[in-house]
């Protein structure tokens, strides 16, 4: 064999050079992490979800650890759109990779101003996040409900120049209904999983270990489920499906791709080694090059 | 900031639960008084570093020394370390302390529980520290606190010292404003560190305290440790700073103590 394999995918119309992202949240804008790497390694960036307006947040503590895991109720703080627009634009735009702008909001007004005061930014795609399950208002209560998934797809594609992926929540009792109702208000794409709701008490101090009392679940805890609805997804749309949940190597990100992912996110394993994402898509190319494979594509749904 | 695997030099038991590491640091260079380093479990199950203040460093030998307190299984892990062994570390983290601003001043390095160690680090930088360090009952490092300025002892029980808190140890001292230093330094529990501001806030002085919150990243990506903020952050305009990297150390001011 010859070469390099192929390591691209496209999304949508957008190519990435190699199907490995950084998962919402997790990344920030990718400051912090641009001094550790090159984020030009990266197939794309997902920034934190940005609101219509600053948010504050939740109180601390936002975070707890957990077997293998970890839970936060960070409350999706942000700037806003107008400083993103301003400051983390700007940034991202001098590296070689692609954006991917999280949008968060209370209602649908709120997530129709952020997609609208991106159409004429350079963001490559957006992603909604309806699935954060830390803020009271807006975000899960959108995502758990089927008819509310595709009315406000629809309404975000009417306003949206990029193409759209929506993010859905694994607190559901049937994955396959959400992402069905996805592409049918005309998503381009999904991603998942988003954390799963979750407690840690303290018992010295009885009291919660967060001060939201529930949390996301995110990191290796959750793989096997993240895992298993994204298979289940991938087989019941036709639109590309993202998928994160506890990935922290190539090899976890070679199970996605063979359960039906198109493309993956690293997110909490960037907390324990801020090389991870780069390591994993270092960690897919290895894998092709030991089974002698000539293109990322060849093992993506191949179980 | 670094990510690196360190090799441990040394580890002693300094109290009862407290211990003494130093490592290998090729960052150690780098070190500001009142940063601190990320510790990484080599137990995956444990996913998050733990933050510890830097100590002391030795910039001739490239080491640095922790001072910890065995709080949960991580810091137990760590309290296993025998020389030869690595560990996986992440530094210099955080602001530390504004040495420059005050280096020739008479500073009041006021540590509570397992807040004193950076104050150590910091007394080396500065040509005139005085200690305050408050602890339950046992002491620790009083010897090494001892060997760059005076220092004076609260406990709560009364064994060395005055009794009580810090905060009285300090008002019994400094009867006269005349008396008193020109900033204060602190690290330790909150409680301690709100009464702190709040008398340096009465005397005009300018006092600094370093904050302690949960770490998810520990470098100023995830907004897991915030504090409130008087006045609007930088990063995230809301009033809310990142522990990790836009403190450990603020401005008394700064902080939002409501
Ligand atoms: C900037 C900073 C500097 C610190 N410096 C020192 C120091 O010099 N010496 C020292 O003994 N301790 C210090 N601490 C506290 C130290 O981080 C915790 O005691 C330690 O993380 C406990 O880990 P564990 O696994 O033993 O406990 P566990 O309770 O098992 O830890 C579970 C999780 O909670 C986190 N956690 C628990 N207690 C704290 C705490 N008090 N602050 C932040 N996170 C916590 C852990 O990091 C871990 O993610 C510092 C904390 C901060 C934020
Ligand atoms: C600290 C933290 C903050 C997050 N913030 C967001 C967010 O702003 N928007 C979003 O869509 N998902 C957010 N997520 C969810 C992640 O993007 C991801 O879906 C989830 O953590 C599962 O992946 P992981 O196990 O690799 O972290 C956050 C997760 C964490 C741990
Ligand atoms: S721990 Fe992530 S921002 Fe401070």
């Amino acid at each position: 064999m010859t070469g390099k394999p192929s390591m691209e995918v496209e999304l949508a119309g957008v190519v990435l050079k190699n199907p490995v992202m950084t998962a919402s949240g997790t990344f920030g804008s990718g400051m912090e992490y641009g001094e550790f790497f090159d984020l030009s390694l990266l197939g794309a960036v997902v920034t934190k979800g940005v609101a219509d307006v600053p948010w504050p947040g939740n109180p601390v503590p936002r975070v707890a650890e957990t077997a293998s895991g970890m839970l936060n109720a960070i409350g999706l703080q942000n700037p806003g759109i107008d400083v993103f627009i301003d400051r983390d634009l700007p940034f991202l735009a001098g590296y070689d990779t692609k954006v991917i702008v999280n949008v968060c909001g209370h209602s649908e007004e709120e997530y129709l101003r952020v997609v609208e005061r991106l159409a004429d930014t350079d963001a490559d795609m957006l992603e909604i996040n309806i699935s954060c399950p830390n803020v009271r208002e807006g975000g899960i209560a959108f995502g758990t409900d089927p008819a509310a998934v595709e009315k406000i797809t629809k309404a975000v594609k009417r306003a949206a120049r990029q193409p759209v992926i929506m993010k859905l929540s694994p607190n559901v009792t049937d994955i396959k209904v959400m992402a069905r109702a996805a592409e049918s208000g005309g998503a381009d794409a999904v991603s998942l999983i988003n954390t799963l709701t979750g407690m840690k008490i303290d018992i010295e101090k009885r009291c919660f270990a967060l001060a939201n009392r529930t949390g996301g679940l995110s990191g290796p805890a959750i793989k096997p489920v993240a895992l298993r609805m994204v298979y289940e997804a991938s087989h019941a749309v036709k639109i590309p499906v993202i998928g994160m949940g506890g990935i922290a190597s190539g090899e976890d990100a070679v199970e996605f791709l063979m359960a039906g992912a198109r493309a993956v996110s690293v997110g909490t394993a960037s907390f324990r080694d801020p090389l991870a994402a780069p390591r994993a898509a270092q960690g897919i190319e290895d894998y092709l090059i030991r089974h002698g494979l000539t293109d990322v594509k060849d093992i993506i749904g191949c179980v | 900031m670094r990510k690196e695997r360190a090799g441990v030099v040394f580890q002693e038991q300094i109290a009862d639960h407290i211990y003494s590491l130093s490592l290998k640091a090729g960052f150690a260079k780098e070190v500001k008084p009142g940063q601190f380093v990320l510790l990484y479990s080599s137990d995956r199950s444990r996913l998050l570093p733990r933050p510890i203040s830097i100590c002391q460093v030795s910039r001739e030998t490239g080491t640095i020394r922790l001072v910890y307190r065995i709080a949960g299984e991580g810091t137990r892990e760590f309290s296993g370390l025998r020389p030869g062994d690595g560990i996986d570390i992440l530094g210099p983290v955080g602001n530390g302390f504004p040495i420059a601003d005050f280096k020739d001043k008479k500073v009041l390095l006021v540590g509570g529980g397992i807040g004193i160690p950076p104050l150590l680090g910091a007394a080396y930088e500065l040509e005139h520290p005085v200690f305050a360090a408050g602890y339950r009952s046992e002491t620790y490092l009083l010897d090494d606190l001892s060997a760059r300025g005076r220092v004076l002892v609260a406990t709560e029980d009364g064994s060395l010292g005055v009794r009580g808190n810090v905060l009285d140890a300090i008002r019994q001292e400094y009867q006269k404003p005349s008396e008193l230093p020109d900033a204060f330094f602190a690290c330790g529990p909150l409680p301690m560190l709100r009464a702190l501001a709040e008398f340096a806030g009465e005397q005009g002085l300018p006092c600094y305290v370093s904050l302690e919150e949960r770490m998810a990243c520990g470098i100023g990506a995830c907004l897991g440790c915030i504090t409130k903020t008087a006045g609007v952050d930088g990063h995230s305009k809301v009033h809310n700073a990142r522990i990790c990297t836009d403190g450990p150390v603020f401005r008394a001011e700064e902080v939002d103590w409501s």
